[in-house]
C-alpha cells in the first residue's frame, strides 16, 4: 500500500470512527454550540448602549461581527488539553503511545468530527438569529467565504496549537488545564470576542496585535462580514504563528514523552 | 541485536521521582511550601535474555517492579539506566518499525472506543497499521473464531461484559499480528471460565504464530499453563530465572498423593510412607520426597486396593510465597 493511501486511510478511519462517537454525544455538543452566544450578548450590550457609533462602527455592521464572531468560534473552538489530561491521567494515553501514529492525530481528529456535528446546530442558531435581526442578513461573496473559510482553519490550527503545547505541559504537571484558564482570559479580551480589536485604543491595537489573539475571532470574522483591511497581511501573520508554534509542540512532546510514566497504567 | 535473544535486558534500572505528603492541613501545607522529592528505584540492574517463541511469565508481588519492566519493554516509559533491545530495537526509540512489531495488553485498561462497537476501533488499528480491507477482514475472521467472538463485534463496547471487553481487546492488540506480546494482567477480574478462554487463546496464538509472549498474571494457573520458564522479581532485583518446574522443584522436594481405597483402612499403615496431612473414611493424602514417587506408589498398589490416585504438586501460590519471603533460591 502506497504511503499517500495508507495516510488517506488513516484519515478516513479515524474521521468516520470519531465522528459516530461525537455523534452519540450530539445533545452535549448542541449545549455546547449553544453556550456560544457571548458574541450576541456583547451585540446587544453594544447596540443597547449606543457606544458604536461613536466607534465608527453602524448597527448593521456590528451584527454583522458578531455573528461572524460566533461562526468562527464555533469552528475554532479547541478542547485538547482536557481530553488529553483525562487520558494521561486514566492511562488511556499508553495505549495510543505505542502505536504507530502520533497521538495528536487522534486528537485533531475528533475536533473536526466535532465540528461537523455542531455544524447543522451552528446553521440553526444563525437562522435564529436572522429571524430576529432581518436587516442584518447577508450572503457573502464565494471569494468572501473561502476566504474566511480558510482564516478559520489557520485560528483553529493556532489554537489546537496553543493548546497542545499546554498539553504536553501534562507530561510534567498533572493539572496542565489550569494553565488553559490563563490562556482563555487573554483569549477573551483580545480575540475580538468581547469587541472588534478596531474598537480599541491605537496604541493597544498596535500590541494586540502583536499576539496570536486577533488571529483567532478577528480576523475571520472580519473577512466574513466583509470588514477586513491588509487580508494578506492577516494571512502571512496567522502563518508566521503556525510555524512557530508547531516546533515548539513538536520539541515539547519529545521532551515531554522522555517524562511520562504511565501513570493509572 | 545481540545473539539471537528476541528480547535482551542489560542491566535495566528505573528510578521514579516521588512525594510524600503528610495527612491533614497541616501536611497539605508542610507539601506546598517544603516539598521533598526522593527517588525510588522501581527496577534495579535487571538483566534477561528470551528466545523467539518463548512464553515467559514474570512473577512477583504488587509494586515489585514487573510493569515497570514492561512499560520499559515496549518504550512507553525510558529507562534510567541499562540497555533494551527488543526484535533488534530499542524501544525507547519508539521506531514505526518496531511498534508495529508489539503489542502491549494491560487488564482492566481498554484502547478501543468506549460508545462504539468493537469493529469501529479495529477499523481505525487496521488503517493504522498499513492493513488493507480484506487483510483487516481475514485477520479479523481467523482472530475472532480463535477467541470465539461473534455479534459482541458489533455492540457498543459499553455494553459487553468484562471478559467479552477482554478478548475484543486482544484482538484489537493482536489485529497487526505483532511477534512481541507484553501481556499485563490479562486475565485481571475474569471469572474462571474466561480465564481458562483466553489461556488457551494465548497458548493457541503462540502455537500457530510463532510469538513471543512475555505476562504478568496473579493467577498462578496463567503461569503454570502458560509458561515453561519465569522471572521472579522482588523490590525491583530479579532473582529466579529458571523453569517453572526446576522452581517447584527446588522449592518443594515434595508431591502430594490423594488415594481412595476400596475400603476403610488403618491411617498408621500410611505413616512409612510419607507424612498424612488429611485421612477420611476412604480417602487419604499423604506427602512423599519426589525421589521415592515411583518405588511408594508400587507399594501402596501391592498393599492396598486402589480405586483412584491422584499425584498432584503443592499450590504454587504457597511456593511463590515462600519464595517471596526468602527472596533466594
Amino acid at each position: 500500500m502506497s504511503y499517500s493511501k495508507l495516510k488517506i486511510n488513516v484519515i478516513k478511519a479515524l474521521f468516520n470512527s470519531q465522528y459516530a462517537n461525537m455523534l452519540e454525544y450530539r445533545v452535549e455538543i448542541a449545549l455546547w454550540a449553544l453556550s456560544g452566544v457571548l458574541p450576541f450578548i456583547m451585540l446587544s450590550i453594544w447596540k443597547e448602549s449606543g457606544a458604536a457609533t461613536s466607534y465608527g462602527f453602524d448597527g448593521l455592521s456590528l451584527s454583522r461581527y458578531f455573528l461572524s464572531a460566533f461562526l468562527v468560534r464555533q469552528f475554532s473552538v479547541v478542547w485538547v488539553v482536557f481530553s488529553f489530561e483525562e487520558d494521561a491521567l486514566l492511562g488511556k494515553l499508553s495505549p495510543y503511545l505505542i502505536q504507530p501514529l502520533h497521538p495528536l492525530w487522534r486528537y485533531l481528529a475528533a475536533h473536526i468530527a466535532e465540528q461537523v456535528t455542531r455544524l447543522p446546530f451552528a446553521l440553526l442558531i444563525t437562522f435564529t438569529f436572522f429571524l430576529f435581526n432581518t436587516d442584518s442578513f447577508w450572503i457573502p461573496s464565494l471569494i468572501q467565504f473561502l476566504l474566511a473559510w480558510l482564516s478559520t482553519l489557520f485560528a483553529f490550527s493556532i489554537a489546537f496549537l496553543l493548546q497542545s503545547i499546554i498539553a504536553s505541559l501534562c507530561f510534567w504537571n498533572e493539572k496542565a488545564s489550569s494553565l488553559e484558564r490563563l490562556l482563555f482570559t487573554p483569549y477573551l479580551f483580545l480575540s475580538g470576542l468581547l469587541a472588534p480589536i478596531s474598537s480599541f485604543p491605537p496604541n493597544i491595537q498596535k500590541i494586540v496585535l502583536l499576539t496570536p489573539f486577533p488571529y483567532m475571532i478577528n480576523f475571520p470574522a472580519n473577512i466574513l462580514s466583509g470588514l477586513a483591511e491588509n487580508i494578506f497581511i492577516g494571512f502571512i501573520i496567522q502563518i508566521i504563528w503556525i510555524s512557530i508554534l508547531f516546533p515548539v509542540v513538536i520539541l515539547l512532546w519529545k521532551a515531554g514523552v522522555r517524562n511520562y510514566t504511565a501513570m493509572g497504567a | 541485536m545481540k545473539d539471537r535473544a528476541i528480547i535482551d535486558v542489560e542491566q535495566l534500572s528505573k528510578t521514579y521521582q516521588i512525594s510524600d505528603k503528610d495527612p491533614g492541613f497541616k501536611g497539605t501545607l508542610k507539601h506546598f511550601l517544603s516539598r521533598k522529592t526522593f527517588g525510588v528505584e522501581a527496577v534495579k540492574n535487571v538483566s534477561f535474555k528470551i528466545q523467539p517463541g518463548e512464553i515467559v511469565g514474570f512473577l512477583g508481588a504488587n509494586g515489585a517492579g514487573k510493569t515497570t519492566i514492561l512499560k520499559m519493554l515496549c518504550g512507553l516509559i525510558y529507562p534510567s539506566s541499562g540497555s533494551i533491545y527488543v526484535d533488534g530495537f530499542n524501544p525507547a526509540k519508539r521506531q514505526n518499525d518496531f511498534l508495529k512489531n508489539i503489542t502491549l495488553v494491560m487488564g482492566q485498561k481498554q484502547q478501543l472506543i468506549w460508545d462504539l462497537p468493537p469493529m469501529d476501533s479495529l477499523q481505525v488499528n487496521a488503517a493504522i497499521y498499513g492493513l488493507s480491507e480484506s487483510e483487516a477482514t481475514n485477520r479479523i475472521k481467523e482472530l475472532s473464531i480463535m477467541l470465539e467472538l461473534g455479534e459482541e463485534l458489533y455492540r457498543p463496547v459499553r455494553k459487553l461484559s468484562l471478559g467479552q471487553r477482554m478478548k475484543t481487546e486482544l484482538l484489537a492488540s493482536l489485529l497487526h499480528k505483532p511477534s512481541v506480546l507484553f501481556l499485563d494482567e490479562p486475565t485481571l477480574g475474569l471469572d474462571v471460565n474466561a480465564q481458562a478462554r483466553v489461556r488457551s487463546f494465548l497458548s493457541e496464538y503462540n502455537r500457530k504464530t510463532g510469538a513471543t509472549i512475555l505476562l504478568t498474571s496473579h493467577y498462578m494457573a496463567d503461569i503454570t499453563a502458560l509458561c515453561s520458564r519465569v522471572l521472579c522479581i522482588h523490590k525491583g532485583e530479579l532473582f529466579y530465572d529458571g523453569g517453572l518446574n526446576s522452581l517447584t522443584n527446588k522449592l518443594t522436594p515434595y508431591r502430594e498423593l490423594r488415594i481412595e481405597l476400596k475400603d476403610q483402612f488403618n491411617p498408621k499403615e500410611f505413616e512409612n510412607y510419607g507424612i498424612i496431612k488429611t485421612n477420611t473414611d476412604r480417602f487419604i493424602e499423604i506427602r512423599i520426597l519426589r525421589t521415592e514417587l515411583p518405588k511408594v506408589i508400587s507399594r501402596i498398589l501391592e498393599r492396598f486396593e486402589v480405586i483412584d490416585i491422584e499425584i498432584k504438586d503443592p499450590p504454587i501460590e504457597e511456593l511463590i510465597g515462600k519464595l517471596f519471603n526468602q527472596r533466594r533460591i
